[in-house]
């Protein structure tokens, strides 16, 4: 339908809600319906320094040291950190530099585990079953202790969102079941599995947030997601003010600011978070896991991953301890042969392109997707001119014009790129997705908003060494002022005697005040 | 080998050469009402104008060293096809033939190839050759169905006759075979003091005959229905949006109507604006060619509105019978400008734009 009949129809009601643009990708959602199942514990396990968005953390543990399950080995250094657990019970074998699951083959220092067997866990952790009559600060600091960071794909410190700020009164939580990626399955297969811990999980976030009106919103190629949930729902009489929301499957629909407008038909205003119009959007996964930190004291140590790919002999939805080598999980599932397969972590239209199989799995680990080389973009890599069809346009959530950025980008005009509103991109892929030309848009954007983001780095850089110059040149001048004062009154008490010393003096030092506002300049 | 991309790692499958095709086959409907006004006179028109405009295209890559593969997206027999179509029945071979190289080269390569033309190669062909033999360009040849023929244009051999040496190769004079548009001929009877009503009445101008293709006119541009049809197809394929064809033609009937309404003598009706000349063609297939056009469908909007208010301009004040080509040209300089004021609104922005 037309964008603008749609914005009519709805401004009028006589529809909902509904994002601009937005694709209709083919969901290949194979595992929607494999139950999901424990991945075998690997024997080693591998845990980045930094899985969340934020500060690295500092290992708290040594070579050779024993660890059990859950056990902090890695304290958080900063605030918007949260610190690291072992996966597994066993010994530290070697902390050092560790490839990390991104496009670049980029390395993260790492704690590297030698599992044990036994998966002992460390119980130091107090259970806090009665967390409606707990302080939300100490529940609080329980996210952040156990290392939940949004499982969603975005792993943003969770803690840092669950707070009251009586500027900011969170009015409605959203409770994130859209998984609109293709391929992926771990929510759909988690709000069937799980539906009475991610309520739970849910009533807490209320709880912390003091609210009691929350929206779980579901795309509606999950419907019978939705129904677990309504029925687990239904059996609850802690969740009246929650309901279920069935929205259109429509990408990117999980996107917090686009389920947002389509819920409530209020937009999140450029350069403000949801709090600041009252929401606060989690993921079901991340709801699940908090649960499972603040009733059953388990850190952050596992979560469901989908395995999938044309090229995966056998798709499943497995309970992954984090820090598993991706090969070894990928081995579980009978892909071992990584010649001519190209390997996703996460979804395929947001996730990364990885250089080969020996990475871990890490806390955004949505989705391990194994794909055939030959059949990969459908053949659609060869980039071409772009004819300004406008169908990137269309398509484009935000309501930008990515032809006309991707030029600007391009070109290395990046001012003017900032001001077609280059950073309300965030950066779906919807645009690339459609692309008749197969023009790499979302790349382009990339390098704009790197190439600015390092542009305003080196002007701060340089602002701060100007003013490092300027207060420098302040203080010479103040220390020549001092002299010359000083000088002058030993010249007042010697008056007679120098006068014609003071003369050739006061010569020089005029010539030398000359020199120094030359300088100056 | 690896090659690393960032996401998006799927695509839709859409490609350049699957819409030119789209384009291209959306013209067949006109392309056959052409064949059968015109006969083998059309089909050596579209055949020598979509072989010297690959040709053409062929030679300029090769001088700026790319891959001959270009070709194969398409643009260059769909620019062949759209100029023929805009072209006389009894335009002469090498006419045909100089048009596609201006197209190419002039219109399209000089910019910098597919995808960087400000204007729409086709037409600004078109424009040139007006321009270069305006005789030739606006000698109307009597559509076979509407009056007796005085040639078979469906015999080949008289077609290639008159194709290659021309009609006085058959010793047919020019007056025989053709007539003035029914653009062309209202614009004539009125500056002589005809009112239009009367006018239409003595060129016996059908609106009936105008939908179906009867009239004289371009070969391609004859046939409202047959336009049409193709312009539905384009739209249903998604090739197109109602945005630029709608405001277009809604403008002309506008402008049309009320004009007609307050002086009928001296201005056309809206019927007859919307079925004469290439409005049509232009409105669905030159004015919505998307390097040329605006990006967003406000700025489209905006672009169908300035074509519409230019053609009808030309039409009722200007020296040409026909202003739909010149009004799309005109409109074409304008794109970067209205892409730049009409973007859609930023999710979470005001509405309100900074320059």
């Amino acid at each position: 339908m037309p964008a603008m009949l749609r914005n009519l129809a709805q401004r009028l009601g006589m529809m909902a809600h509904s994002f601009d643009g937005g694709i209709h990708p083919s969901d290949h959602k194979l595992g929607a319906g494999l139950h999901s199942e424990p991945c075998p514990l690997s024997p080693v396990h591998i845990l980045p320094m930094k899985m969340h968005i934020g500060e690295a953390c500092l290992p708290l543990v040594a070579v050779g040291d024993r660890v059990l399950r859950g056990q902090k080995i890695a304290r958080s250094e900063g605030y918007v950190s949260v610190p690291v657990h072992a996966s597994t019970s066993g010994r530290v074998v070697r902390i050092e530099e560790y490839a990390i699951p991104h496009p670049s083959g980029m390395g993260m220092p790492s704690i590297i585990i030698e599992s044990d067997g036994d998966d002992a866990s460390d119980d130091s952790l107090e259970p806090i079953t009665d967390w409606r009559n707990t302080d939300p600060a100490l529940l609080r600091e329980r996210a952040r202790m156990c290392g939940l960071a949004g499982l969603g794909g975005a792993v943003f410190p969770t803690f840092i969102k669950l707070v009251q700020d009586s500027r900011f009164p969170i009015e409605t939580v959203v409770l994130n079941g859209i998984e609109c990626e293709p391929w992926l399955t771990t929510d759909h297969r988690l709000m069937l599995e799980y539906a009475d811990e991610i309520l739970t999980g849910l009533a807490i976030i209320m709880h912390m947030v003091n609210t009691d009106s929350a929206i779980i919103a579901i795309e509606d190629n999950k419907s019978d997601a939705a129904e677990a949930i309504e029925q687990a729902l239904a059996l609850r009489d802690d969740l009246e003010g929650a309901r279920v929301v069935l929205l259109p499957t429509r990408y990117p629909q999980g996107s917090e600011k686009q389920l947002i407008y389509s819920l409530t038909g209020r937009e999140v205003p450029a350069g403000k978070l949801p709090m600041h119009i009252g929401m606060l959007c989690q993921n079901v996964a991340t709801a699940r896991a908090l649960y499972r930190a603040v009733v059953r004291a388990e850190p952050l140590t596992e979560r469901l991953v989908t395995v999938s790919g044309d090229a995966m002999p056998r798709p499943a939805n497995l309970h992954v301890r984090i820090g598993t080598p991706m090969r070894y999980v990928f081995a579980q599932q009978g892909l071992t042969d990584f010649e001519d397969v190209r390997i996703l972590h996460g979804g395929p239209m947001m996730g990364e392109l990885l250089r080969h199989p020996d990475v871990p799995v890490v806390k955004s680990t949505n989705g391990m997707l194994a794909m055939l080389e030959a059949s990969f973009m459908g053949g659609h890599t060869q980039e071409q001119a772009c004819i300004r069809c406008g169908h990137c346009s269309e398509a484009c959530p935000a309501g930008l014009v990515p032809n006309l950025l991707a030029d600007q980008c391009r070109s290395d005009q990046f001012e003017k790129a900032e001001s077609y509103d280059l950073f309300d991109c965030i950066e779906c892929g919807a645009c690339s997705y459609v692309c008749p030309s197969n023009i790499p848009l979302v790349h382009y954007f990339r390098y704009g908003k790197g190439q600015i983001a390092q542009q305003r780095r080196e002007k701060s850089f340089a602002e701060a060494s100007r003013l490092r110059s300027e207060a420098r040149e302040m203080r010479i001048e103040r220390e020549n002022q001092a002299r010359a004062a000083r000088r002058s009154s030993v010249r007042k008490t010697h008056a007679p005697a120098a006068e014609s010393t003071a003369k050739t003096d006061a010569a020089g030092d005029s010539a030398a005040d000359k020199t120094d506002e030359g300088s100056k300049d | 080998m690896l090659v690393m991309l960032s996401s998006p790692h799927m695509h839709g499958g859409d490609s350049l050469r699957m819409m030119m095709l789209t384009v291209i086959l959306a013209l067949l409907p006109a392309a056959a009402v052409s064949v059968y006004l015109f006969g083998w006179l059309a089909v050596l028109l579209i055949l020598v104008c979509m072989l010297s405009c690959l040709a053409t295209e062929a030679v300029c890559l090769k001088l700026m060293g790319k891959s001959l593969t270009t070709l194969l997206d398409n643009s260059a027999a769909l620019t062949g096809l759209l100029l023929a179509l805009t072209l006389p029945a009894l335009t002469p071979w090498w006419m045909a033939v100089v048009g596609s190289i201006f197209a190419i080269v002039l219109g399209k390569q000089v910019y910098g190839g597919l995808g960087y033309n400000i204007f729409n190669p086709a037409l600004s062909a078109r424009v040139i050759l007006l321009i270069s033999f305006p005789l030739q360009m606006t000698t109307w040849i009597i559509p076979m169905s509407a009056a007796t023929p005085v040639v078979n244009l469906y015999d080949l051999s008289t077609c290639l006759t008159l194709f290659f040496a021309g009609p006085d190769a058959l010793k047919l004079g020019l007056d025989a075979i053709s007539m003035a548009s029914p653009l062309g001929h209202v614009k004539t009877e009125w500056t002589l003091g005809v009112p239009v009503a009367d006018a239409l009445a003595h060129y016996h101008y059908s609106y009936l005959g105008a939908f179906l293709g009867t009239e004289a006119g371009s070969i391609g541009e004859t046939s409202v229905l047959a336009l049409l049809i193709g312009g539905v197809f384009l739209m249903a394929r998604h090739s197109i949006t109602w945005h630029i064809p709608f405001s277009y033609l809604a403008t002309v009937a506008v402008l049309a109507a009320l004009f007609s309404g307050i002086d009928p003598d001296h201005f056309a009706p809206p019927m007859f604006h919307l079925f004469a000349g290439g409005l049509m063609l232009c409105a669905f297939f030159m004015a919505t060619d998307p390097v040329s056009s605006p990006v967003t469908p406000t700025g489209q909007i905006v672009f169908g509105i300035g074509c519409g208010v230019l053609t009808w301009s030309i039409r009722s004040f200007g020296g040409y019978p026909e202003g739909a080509m010149f009004s799309v040209l005109l409109m074409n300089c304008a794109v970067p400008l209205i892409d730049h004021y009409f973007r859609p609104r930023v999710y979470g922005h005001e509405s309100g734009r900074k320059s």
